[in-house]
């Protein structure tokens, strides 16, 4: 018998693709259970104050309504603790917002009431009538005004060496005294997630002490953690189900008030609560990527070697959590500088609290780090690949080891290549077509490969299919078809006798879907259980079969209906029979990195080139190619991987060229409320985006290969495209978006 | 959404005598912009009187007349061969207004009475005075990078959002109406407002009047037209400004020009001393840049908004360029 082809890094198509696009299925608002009830949120219409006077009168009498909650009547949780610190929250300081607990307003649209009724359409008509009175005080929503306030994250002034702690190597601001230098301040605004699918959660009390949710989340387990404490339950007691995430990008990443918000309705009707937030209060109700003031000071010699930088941040952080990233992460290690110096910042704002948004911190700084290199470059009168190459690090200068693996030269070279780099002039506004002016520009991209510590179950089941089961989230990369991949490898049998459940916090333990981690983290866990096993299976097919005793799992060969031996077909062990025997085959294996992470520094790399057409009188910006090279170690999946560093990219456009949650600071609220005032990209501004992958397997993350694909899919896009309409334009915009008001 | 009645007549003087005859009634035809203005709670409308069953559908020639319905969808227009060969400018704008879903509901009655797109008026917890008169304008003094810079007041700056409108402006349409007092006609110049005191009034007509149909004459300009729309995406996004741009051009000269732009007023601004400054004049860029510098006479910006002083006039010499191939 011929061996199975490997299924690793081929194209397959997505295990629930039929599921998705037949609608079958099911996302977290559309489970129906019986009795159920609807709720709609009622927001504060100010951004700081307290609550004087709520008047519910009117929405309780209105037709169908159940019950109308506010922080005067609802059921207080156990768990919650006044505002301070929460040990469960080891990146952040004060607690998320716990809601309908007192009169205290920390941002506009802050949740003050929940009404819930029979029907949706009653909720919302009803949500409407209830009437509130303030106390309002002055509110700060500007980040320019808070800056003069910008703290040191208290987990700096804990701990120094806090990834968010200033950092030195060399000398302090040497780039001051440099020959050649620049300074320069870059401004990211605040950009809202939309990921298509709005935050929801059906809340079901099965019995007082026991919880089940349907939840848009991206941890099932952090989930059930986070309410099984709030209401004072063991967790067994709470299960999360979020088997379809329709996109996230670390939006789910936190809990937040709406989900309180269902689950205190729930208890208080008895009776299962659907709540889902509109477009609107996915502006105010969750989480964003920060509004960012960044600066850089850059020196270098006459022959382009960097000599300092020093790189300081101030992001947004809402009055009530310290919300950090790793803004300044890419700085430390991804050029050779001998004197670096780094200051991060955070500014209170009486705005929701931020959260990690695709790429996060490092995609924010690296729009400024990438777009020094570019400035200086043209100090330099070099071409930034050029300069790139001068300042090229063959080991981590940060913690002074080897990289785990480091294939970004051959991505520079791959995409320039396949960008028509050798069209890029020095000079800039050299190229037109037409009233198109045209531009080349690149950026880098860098995140840790991060592994941590998961669970798998793998079980045998009576018809031969194998059953694996992980509590893990897939948020749209395709993870369950990477899983089955894995599997199928390790196995040795068809990605059809494969099926992987995820997406249940009742599964074997995994972690939150987020930072790039989880093939990195989870496809051990899989690979581990599969192994296990087949040795499981190789004992029990022992009991009754001596020659499967003495054999190796390579030989281990899976048939239509019975367990046999590579070269020995009359050893056989009918499925139906090991099933029985030991009253299931399941094996529960926990796979954890290994030290290797002390020895080396472990990154996946990017770079992306872009070529942008800037109108020469609207100053209208397209761009009309991208090309994004990754060095990402293993690619499990050709397809599933291209199509996250496309979606990535076209995630860097919108951050470019559109995205701007913009606030009116008189009243605190946001202008920009819906996607007709908020844009993202359409169709037609996203070019076909070419993708390359190394494809080269990193020898120390795990024993796959793989190091993340998801965040280095947008880091260093935005800058790729300022570049290249600097390119174009000889403009330099170092405040985002780049509309055409900034170019005309 | 507040609970409203609905009502679905199938004659005409029944929809006119249904909203003539109660003031918190309102007609709706696609429902593209009255459907989301009452979800936020900005109009509160008691009746709904549904017109989709009269018959203003069909666009059809009468003499020189194009006479189109006031139910066409936008989408039907767009790709009407008539409309396509004779007013090429009209299916410009509208293809570049909204998105294809949203054309193939949305009615050319519809269209015209769209109200502005300000955040202002759409967030009920903030001044506006269009939407509650009295109320102040929230965005003269804050984030007004969309507003206007012609034909403003104090009560108001905000923007009308239609494309399609700004066609028919430039193309001297007429707008028939019938009411409780019969029929009549407005020019397309006229039927928009500007603020004034009023900005709470967006059109011209009275209470109960209906639009029937837009009647476009025919005219020389069915070769050298553009619709330039500056906006910030590709496509689906309101003009930061935009322009329409009708050329006549014998052997080189310019013999007649309609111009008009749209995101820098209160109504479709028709820019007729600018169209004067092209007549007779060689088809250049040098005679576009002076209408343009013509056209923008009397602009004036507020604090976010100053970049349509520059982008104005660039856009107006681009529709022209494009216009005339030149």
């Amino acid at each position: 018998m011929n061996a199975p082809e490997k299924k690793i890094g081929k194209p397959m198509n997505r295990v629930d693709g039929r599921q998705k696009v037949t609608g079958a299925a099911k996302y977290s608002a559309e489970y129906e259970l019986p009795n159920m009830a609807y709720a709609v949120l009622v927001g504060s219409t100010i951004a700081k104050g307290r609550l004087t006077g709520l008047d519910t009168k009117a929405a309780e009498r209105a037709p169908g309504v159940l019950a109308v909650i506010t922080h005067l009547n609802a059921p207080k949780a156990p768990g919650i603790k006044p505002a301070g610190k929460d040990p469960s929250q080891p990146q952040t300081v004060g607690s998320a917002l716990q809601v309908l607990v007192d009169d205290n307003i920390r941002f506009n649209d802050q949740p003050i009431a929940v009404v819930v009724a029979d029907t949706l359409e009653r909720a919302r008509f009803a949500a409407r009538l209830v009437q509130a009175r303030y106390a309002a005080e002055k509110h700060l929503t500007n980040l320019e005004a808070a800056k003069p306030n910008a703290f040191l994250p208290t987990q700096a002034k804990k701990n120094p060496k806090s990834p968010t702690a200033d950092y030195q190597r060399g000398q302090v601001d040497a780039y001051k005294t440099g020959a050649l230098k620049l300074e320069a301040e870059y401004v990211i605004p605040t950009e809202v997630h939309h990921p298509m699918e709005l935050q929801s959660i059906t809340a079901h009390w099965e019995a007082p002490d026991r919880l089940t949710l349907y939840d848009k989340t991206q941890g099932t387990m952090a989930t059930r953690r986070d309410f099984a404490r709030q209401w004072g339950l063991p967790e067994a007691n709470v299960k999360v189900i979020a088997t379809f995430v329709g996109g996230a990008f670390g939006n789910a990443l936190h809990s937040w008030p709406h989900e309180s918000a269902a689950i205190i309705a729930a208890k208080v009707v008895n009776r299962p609560v659907k709540l889902m937030l509109t477009r609107e209060q996915m502006f105010t109700m969750v989480g964003y990527r920060p509004h960012t003031w960044q600066k850089i000071g850059m020196s270098a010699t006459a022959d382009g070697k960097i000599t300092a930088i020093t790189h300081e941040s101030i992001g947004q952080t809402s009055t009530y959590e310290e919300f950090t990233e790793s803004t300044l992460g890419q700085t430390k290690m991804m050029y050779q500088s001998p004197n670096l110096t780094t200051r991060y910042r955070l500014a209170a704002l009486d705005i929701g609290s931020p959260i990690w948004m695709r790429g996060p911190g490092e995609a924010t700084g690296a729009f400024a780090l990438e777009s020094a290199m570019d400035e200086m470059a043209h100090l330099l009168n070099l071409d930034p690949l050029e300069f790139r190459m001068r300042n090229y690090t063959e080991q981590d200068p940060e913690k002074d080891r080897p990289w785990s693996s480091k294939f970004l030269k051959e991505c520079y070279q791959a995409g320039a290549q396949r960008i028509g780099w050798n069209k890029r002039q020095l000079k800039p506004g050299a190229l037109r077509d037409g009233e198109w002016l045209v531009g080349y520009g690149m950026g880098v991209g860098t995140f840790g490969a991060h592994r941590g510590s998961s669970k798998a179950s793998a079980q045998l089941l009576p018809n031969g299919t194998v059953l694996l089961q992980s509590a893990v989230t897939d948020i749209g990369p395709g993870t369950g078809t990477a899983m089955t991949q894995i599997a199928a490898d390790t196995l040795g049998l068809a990605p059809e006798k494969i099926r992987f459940e995820w997406g249940n916090s009742d599964f074997a333990q995994a972690p939150t879907q987020g930072g790039s981690a989880i093939v990195n983290t989870v496809g051990p866990a899989v690979q581990e259980a599969c192994l296990a096993l087949k040795d499981k299976l190789r004992e029990l097919a022992a009991a009754s079969n001596g020659a499967f005793a003495t054999a190796k799992k390579e030989d281990i060969t899976f048939t239509d209906n019975h367990l046999t031996l590579a070269g020995n077909p009359a050893a056989r062990a009918a499925y139906a029979d090991l099933v029985k025997q030991a009253g299931g085959t399941a094996v529960t294996v926990e796979s954890k990195p290994s030290g290797e992470g002390q020895k080396y520094s472990m990154y996946s790399f990017s770079v992306h080139f872009a070529e942008v057409r800037v109108h020469e009188l609207t100053g209208e910006v397209r761009v009309s190619k991208l090309v994004s090279c990754a060095d990402a170690g293993t690619i499990v999946n050709e397809k599933t991987a291209g199509n996250q560093m496309k979606g990535g990219a076209v995630g860097g456009i919108g951050m470019a060229l559109m995205e701007h949650a913009i606030i009116d600071d008189r009243f605190g609220r946001y202008v920009t409320k819906d996607l007709a005032d908020y844009h993202v990209p359409v169709h037609a501004d996203a070019p076909a985006v070419e993708v390359y992958f190394v494809n080269q397997p990193d020898p120390h993350v795990n024993a796959l290969g793989t190091k993340g694909i998801g965040e280095i899919a947008t880091i260093g896009v935005a800058p790729a495209i300022a570049n290249a309409v600097f390119n174009a334009t000889g403009k330099r915009v170092r405040e985002l978006p780049i509309t055409p008001d900034k170019l005309v | 959404m507040n609970q409203f009645q609905y009502v679905r007549p199938t004659k005409p003087q029944a929809a006119i005598d249904a909203v003539a005859k109660d003031a918190n009634a309102r007609f709706i035809a696609g429902g593209t912009n009255l459907v989301d203005l009452m979800k936020r709670g900005v109009m509160t409308p008691q009746k709904l009187v549904d017109i989709n069953r009269l018959d203003f559908r069909k666009i059809e020639r009468e003499g020189n007349t194009l006479r189109i319905g006031a139910l066409a969808l936008n989408s039907t227009v767009a790709n009407d061969r008539q409309v396509r060969e004779r007013h090429p400018l009209l299916a410009l704008a509208l293809n570049a207004g909204a998105s294809p879903q949203l054309r193939n509901m949305a009615t050319v009655g519809g269209n015209m009475l769209q109200r502005t797109r300000c955040a202002y008026f759409y967030d009920i917890t903030m001044p506006c005075n269009k939407r509650q008169p009295g109320s102040g304008c929230g965005a003269l003094e804050g984030i007004n990078r969309m507003h206007a810079i012609f034909g403003f007041s104090d009560k108001c700056i905000a923007v009308h959002p239609s494309d399609m409108s700004v066609a028919l402006v430039a193309l001297d349409a007429t707008v028939q109406v019938s009411g409780p007092k019969g029929n009549r006609s407005i020019p397309f110049a006229d039927f928009h407002r500007l603020p004034g005191d009023t900005p709470e009034k967006d059109t011209n007509l009275e209470p109960g009047e209906l639009i029937t149909a837009v009647d476009l004459p025919d005219s020389p300009f069915t070769k050298h037209v553009h619709y330039q729309k500056v906006r910030e995406r590709a496509s689906y996004a309101f003009a930061l400004l935009s322009v329409a741009a009708a050329l006549d051009i014998d052997n080189g000269t310019i013999r007649a020009a309609r111009l008009a732009m749209g995101g820098v007023a209160h109504k479709p601004w028709r820019l007729t001393a600018a169209e004067q400054a092209l007549v007779g004049k060689p088809a250049t860029e040098a005679t576009f840049q002076q209408a343009a510098a013509v056209a923008m006479q009397g602009a004036k910006a507020f604090k976010y908004n100053e970049y349509k002083l520059r982008l104005g006039p660039n856009a107006i010499v681009q529709a022209l360029k494009t216009a005339a191939a030149v």
